[in-house]
């Protein structure tokens, strides 16, 4: 037993600068979506790893594995026999067994956080998401320039979508003067690719993690970089339909026009915002100057990665041995 | 659009275009192009005080209705969310360009005008005027 919990404690404690290095790496940019699912790996693993680790230090080392299903059974029964009123073990004494108890407990308020955050992070989503649709079904209109989207009255750049079950495209009046037919296609299609693929429920768990961890420069830096590569695969759906020059000038030119500030509520944000410098540059210098693809067996070497990153700490959670 | 949805948009518009409270019959009144039932009106008003869009206030044995907020109001706070300026960072929508700082957007326009006055000019080229990434500080 206390092997396996080594095992998820360095699974977990080595998530941490793994993510700090996948942030800063650069062939990502190569294979977006290959490097999408290693984050994903990185983050359930990092969880569940953790989450097992504090348990399986509660259930202690004279758990024999044969009796209990992996860590998470040996955890369960610590717990079910505390709270029946009985030992922690046969050689249960001192203060060693309270400290067990502790991590044991510190192990399921980190899975119920975890947990939670994500459901409040889903239900914030919504009630904004439905707060959207209505403003917009008040406010906003069509127009024949940018077919099946919502064009919303106001001077300043902006294009978004929102997406759902009843998803809608947005772009300004300022966006629709500032581009020209093609590159409004190209924002189109853009657009199109992340409602289609339900990009928005890839980047929810980091950005929930984010809220949660707030003082953490790698929940930060992981929110950024999975952000990044969720618009760089939203790109490349649009390089399908669109060349690759309309789409580039559109970033530049929504990017260049920054804010043009029309109220006094703008201005304060436009100073605190604005940190994430350089991702727009990013992805103008990939569409302008792609570089290639990562060759198969590299992909093929991030994607089992990224099944093992998950397969080992569920092994030794569920696992008896 | 729904049907419901257009009604909605067209009363907002009246309570919108007058700046004193309305009763009932004098948004029926506005609607000219509509034969509207006046239950129905009233129906689509109660429905919009719900969802906070309108208020409601008491005059003599009436209901006045007007606009919560100006129309203005209510596009700037969608555009305060699609700039992503709100500091609620939350994954509900997705923008096509997320906030620019403008360090960002001043090296992106010199990149524009430098790709649009030479159409041979090397991206590379472009970006090594980019100014320096500005770090923001951890928290």
């Amino acid at each position: 037993m206390f092997p396996a919990v080594l095992i998820l404690a360095a699974v977990a404690a080595g998530s941490i600068p793994a993510a700090s290095a996948l942030a800063t790496a650069r062939w990502p940019g190569r294979a977006p979506a290959a490097a999408i699912l290693l984050w994903q790996a990185l983050g359930l693993g990092w969880g569940l790893a953790a989450v097992g680790a504090l348990a399986g230090l509660g259930a202690g080392p004279e758990q024999s594995g044969g009796q209990h299903a992996g860590v998470a059974g040996a955890a369960l029964a610590v717990a079910s026999r505390v709270l029946r009123g009985g030992a922690l073990g046969p050689r249960a004494s001192g203060p060693l067994p309270y400290l067990r108890l502790v991590s044991v407990a510190a192990g399921l308020v980190l899975l119920t956080l975890l947990c939670w955050v994500l459901v409040a992070a889903f239900a914030a989503v919504l009630r904004a998401r439905r707060r959207q649709r209505e403003l917009l079904s008040l406010l906003a209109h069509g127009d024949p320039k940018v077919p099946g989207a919502l064009v919303l009255d106001h001077p300043a750049a902006a294009a978004y979508c929102v997406p759902g079950l009843r998803s809608r495209i947005v772009i300004s009046a300022g966006t629709l003067e500032l581009l020209d037919q093609a590159e409004l296609a190209a924002v189109l299609a853009h657009e199109r690719a992340h409602l289609r693929e339900r990009h928005d429920l890839v980047l929810l768990p980091f950005t929930a993690l984010l809220r949660v961890f707030r003082w953490s420069a790698v929940a930060r830096r992981a929110e950024g970089a999975v952000a990044l590569l969720v618009e760089m695969l939203a790109d490349d759906h649009a390089l399908r339909h669109r060349p690759a020059r309309e789409l580039a000038t559109a970033l530049m030119r929504v990017g260049a026009a920054g804010s043009p500030v029309p109220s006094g509520a703008l201005a304060a944000a436009a100073g605190s915002a604005g940190a994430d410098g350089g991702e727009v540059a990013v992805r103008v210098a990939r569409l302008l100057r792609p570089a290639p693809g990562l060759p198969g067996p590299a992909i093929a070497l991030v994607c089992s990665t990224a099944v093992l990153l998950v397969a080992v700490p569920v092994a030794f959670l569920f696992i008896p041995f | 659009m729904n049907r419901l949805g257009e009604l909605e948009r067209a009363i907002m518009d009246v309570l919108w275009e007058t700046p004193e409270p309305l009763t009932v019959r004098q948004v029926s009144g506005q609607l000219t192009e509509r034969d509207l039932a006046h239950t129905t009106v009233m129906t689509v008003l109660d429905r919009l005080a719900k969802k906070g869009f309108s208020r409601r206030e008491r005059d003599g044995r009436a209901w006045r209705y007007r606009a919560a907020e100006s129309r203005e109001a209510y596009v700037t706070e969608l555009m305060l969310n699609a700039l992503d300026q709100t500091g609620d960072r939350q994954a509900a929508l997705a923008r096509f360009v997320r906030s620019v700082s403008g360090a960002e957007a001043r090296a992106l326009r010199r990149a524009l005008e430098a790709l649009e006055a030479r159409e041979t000019v090397s991206p590379r080229e472009t970006f090594s005027a980019r100014e320096p990434r500005e770090e923001a500080p951890a928290g």
